[in-house]
């Protein structure tokens, strides 16, 4: 059977791509997930692994080219791959990464020898800080690098073995096992960081009182679900209070780049999940003209995609507010980090019952923490605490959703 | 009304000339002066480099080997001519003719970069004023924002063997000899004196070279200098280490010198001395006593890393500051003082400076030497690769000598690279872009060298610093 290898989706306002590089040739052997081609585009590079093991028979885009999302880039022969593709010895390849937090401009340029190493121990040459001439890499920068970062001797030229138990030699109970960041993480780490030194981050806190959202959604539970044939779950609650919130504070729903500010007049919101290869930022887009049932199939898509690695990057990339709930692993309170270019995230927690005052009286009420960290910068600490009032009046009185007051 | 410029620049060799053509290209109104004047009276562009020293002096390595080969090489390709002649006043032709036109391309460049070449003497004055003294005509005063002093050096003078522009002569008269000299004997066995010794054994003298180190060519590495040695003393080049000059007299059939090494006094007659003991800033009336500019005990222009003096605005480049006497580390100081001049980052590495000798073989060297290396403490490695399994050298009639990298043992860096052999000179480039680079071994190991070349060998040299070599037995 011959496959299609076609130009995945591109991110938005990304209207082409470069073919940067291919990595097989025609007749050559592929085996299942190994990456076939770079794609280079302004925002990221994307990888294109082949859809099944079989053979290249015909290269169509050459590098160099320019290609759109769905051009026909190759033609797969399915098949056994040969053996000789086993037989490399090479580390074996991960998964293709979606490259959800890829920013870079283009590949960074380093030499042969920096390559090798790069490559060898799965490092992304923006961890690594070069001393060379003008910043650039050196082998020697690379070197200290691993050195800092791993006991395993490394000598130039071993290649360095990814896990390390020096009990086995010692046999003794310390136990300690090292192993490198898988990309996905690395990038995630980077970004974090990335985020950790340019925003002038600040989180605020206030609790909310579930109780309204609570009798609300056992009410109509069966109702919505037969009607729209999905769950009413919490998180359209807290989604449609934050658009409502957003739209009143703008500023909150806009991002920084250099000296200006950016205000988006539409409201894709990136719900944090966390999958088996770590931490993804799926974007729901224009939530603001979508019903709960629109945006409740909207997040179970997203979630089972993610589940299933079969997540695109478009679908991981934009968003102009996120929210994470840390409440679904018993979270009691926690300060977001933000997701750069946004400048605020909201922060949702366990519900507990808790003895609340209510007209003078004390009453266990299910009640939430709620914590909006946001960049400084661009958000007053007024605007920050109204917008979490905002949010929390509506959950406290859902009627208020409907009406938008 | 006197005339003003954004830049003076007093020198017009390879620092000052660069500087000029630098900072005019940054928009800057820029004048340039020169005082040379050559043999024949004319004034010239180009300083010592173009005028008296790299290029006439290739110009007479190149006449004077092929006039070598000729001789003792044509045989082995089969070429038969005769008796080969030299006409040394041919050679001289030719060699005059390459210094006009380079140094009329000097002008050219000016007038094409809108430097304003001036011709006279230039002298700094206290408050950013420069004296200008023109071959002919009245004295001006020059405004200036900035000034750069690039006024070279000159050949030292021995006051027991002092010039006399006739038997004792000195790197400049030694390149316009209208005849060989029989008996030549040199004074320093340093870049210029193995140079010159080199071209006039080539046309038949016999040499002797007089160097008073213990060591033969002390700054270079070791085992470059080995095969250097034996290479010059097959071509018989008579070099006596550790020999110290006591007099030189000159009389009616040549001159006496008189020298002791470790044998004790002795004494040669020569038909010419040489003395090329190497050369010192040159800063004759350069400047006013209260310009604000010093020199240092060696009579250097005191400058700081990026060539700016102790005046503001006043900046000194080339063979009067620090550092190698070297064309292209004056050149890329001047355009570094342009760069700074015109309000940009410049800065410039002094650890990778190549030298080389234009001797047959040439040698050529860039970064550290294995004794320096040793001395830091660092631990390292080294590989070489002898030229005699080079298939380009071995077509070219030239094996003799070796490429040696010196790297560090720990993370592969590459130190030094030691060439002795064809085309050293050339081949050295690729040595001071890897060290500019910071360039591990593994990398010179990954690039690609074309084949059959020369440089094949700076790549196998770089294999066997880890016992890779290909094309020769890994020791």
């Amino acid at each position: 059977m011959t496959i299609e290898i076609k130009v995945p989706a591109l991110p938005e306002s990304v209207t082409d791509a470069t073919l940067v590089g291919w990595h097989k040739k025609t007749g050559e052997p592929v085996t299942r997930d190994e990456n076939l081609v770079d794609l280079e585009t302004d925002k990221v590079v994307l990888e294109v692994p082949a859809p099944a093991s079989g053979t290249i028979v015909r290269i169509v885009a050459e590098d160099g080219a320019t290609v759109e999302a769905g051009d026909l880039l190759a033609i797969l022969e399915e098949g056994e791959a040969a053996v000789a593709v086993a037989a490399a010895p090479e580390k074996e390849k991960e998964p293709p990464v979606e490259p959800v937090a890829v920013q870079n401009k283009g590949p960074i340029k380093t030499s042969p020898a920096v390559r090798r190493l790069l490559d060898e121990h799965d490092l992304d040459a923006t961890m690594v800080t070069g001393t060379g001439k003008d910043g650039r890499l050196t082998k020697a920068d690379v070197m200290a690098f691993l050195k800092a970062d791993d006991s395993s001797n490394v000598t130039p030229g071993d290649p360095a073995p990814v896990v390390v138990d020096d009990s086995a030699v010692q046999g003794l109970a310390r136990n300690e096992q090292r192993v490198a960041m898988t990309r996905l993480r690395a990038r995630i780490a980077q970004r974090l960081v990335e985020a950790q030194q340019t925003a002038a981050m600040l989180t605020t806190f206030n609790e909310v009182d579930l109780t309204e959202v609570m009798a609300l959604r056992s009410r109509y539970r069966d109702e919505f679900e037969k009607k729209h044939g999905v769950r009413l779950g919490f998180m359209s609650f807290f989604t449609m209070a934050a658009v409502e919130a957003l739209k009143r504070f703008p500023v909150v729903n806009a991002s920084v780049e250099g000296t200006d500010i950016v205000y988006h007049n539409y409201y894709d919101i990136g719900i944090a999940v966390s999958s088996d290869r770590g931490l993804m930022v799926p974007v729901i887009r224009d939530v603001d003209q979508m019903s709960f049932a629109d945006f409740e199939a909207a997040l179970n898509a997203l979630a089972k995609k993610a589940q299933d690695g079969t997540i695109s990057m478009e679908d991981l990339t934009g968003g102009t507010f996120t929210i994470t709930n840390g409440g679904i692993f018993g979270s009691m309170m926690s300060t977001p980090i933000l997701n750069q270019p946004q400048s605020a995230i909201l922060g949702m927690h366990t519900i507990q019952q808790r003895p609340m005052v209510v007209d003078g009286e004390i009453m266990p009420r299910p009640m939430m923490y709620l914590a909006l960290t946001y960049d400084h910068r661009i958000i007053d600490g007024k605007e920050a605490v109204q917008f979490l009032v905002a949010i929390k009046d509506q959950l406290e009185d859902p009627s208020r959703l409907l009406l938008q007051v | 009304m006197s005339k003003s410029f954004d830049v003076v620049v007093i020198g017009a060799g390879p620092a000052g000339y660069i500087a000029a053509i630098r900072a005019a290209q940054h928009g800057l109104t820029v004048a340039c002066i020169d005082e040379w004047k050559n043999r024949d009276g004319k004034n010239a562009f180009g300083g010592t480099c173009l005028n008296a020293g790299c290029i006439p002096s290739k110009a007479l390595l190149e006449s004077s080997e092929l006039y070598h080969r000729a001789q003792h090489e044509f045989q082995k390709h089969g070429i038969q001519t005769g008796d080969v002649a030299m006409d040394i006043a041919a050679m001289q032709k030719r060699r005059a003719s390459i210094v006009r036109q380079l140094t009329g391309g000097i002008a050219g460049l000016f007038k094409a970069g809108k430097v304003e070449g001036l011709f006279g003497h230039g002298k700094l004055l206290a408050g950013k004023t420069v004296e200008f003294t023109p071959v002919s005509g009245d004295v001006e005063i020059i405004e200036a924002k900035h000034v750069v002093l690039a006024s070279g050096s000159s050949p030292i003078n021995l006051g027991i063997a002092p010039f006399d522009g006739d038997t004792i002569i000195d790197s400049w008269d030694a390149l316009e000899l209208d005849a060989v000299p029989e008996r030549l004997g040199v004074v320093g066995a340093g870049v210029i004196g193995l140079e010159l010794g080199s071209v006039w054994a080539r046309l038949g003298s016999k040499v002797t070279v007089l160097e008073a180190m213990d060591d033969f060519l002390f700054m270079a590495d070791r085992d470059v200098a080995k095969v250097a040695w034996q290479e010059f003393a097959k071509q018989g080049l008579d070099i006596r280490l550790g020999a110290k000059v006591a007099k030189g007299t000159a009389g009616a059939k040549g001159v006496t010198v008189e020298f002791a090494d470790k044998d004790g006094a002795q004494s040669i007659e020569v038909d010419k001395l040489i003395v090329a003991v190497g050369r010192r800033p040159h800063t004759d009336n350069l400047f006013a006593d209260d310009a604000g500019i010093q020199l240092d005990e060696h009579g250097f222009i005191v400058v700081d890393e990026t060539c700016r003096t102790r005046v503001k605005g006043v900046y000194a480049v080339g063979d009067c500051v620090r550092g190698p006497m070297l064309a292209h580390k004056g050149s890329e100081e001047g355009v570094m003082a342009a760069d700074l001049i015109a309000g940009e980052i410049a800065e410039m590495n002094y650890d990778v400076i190549p030298s080389v000798l234009y001797t047959n073989p040439e040698i050529a060297w860039a970064g550290k030497t294995e004794a320096e290396v040793k001395d830091s403490g660092r631990a390292y490695k080294t590989g070489s690769f002898p030229f005699m399994a080079s298939g380009r050298a071995k077509a070219m009639e030239q094996t003799s000598g070796m490429v040696k990298i010196i790297s560090s043992k720990e993370d592969d860096e590459i130190l030094g690279i030691h060439i002795v052999g064809p085309m050293a000179g050339e081949l050295i480039s690729e040595a001071v872009l890897a060290l500019e680079f910071s360039a591990s071994t593994e990398d010179l190991q990954r690039t690609i060298h074309a084949h059959p070349s020369l440089a094949e060998a700076v790549h196998e040299a770089a294999l066997a610093v880890d016992k890779k070599a290909l094309n020769f037995p890994n020791k």
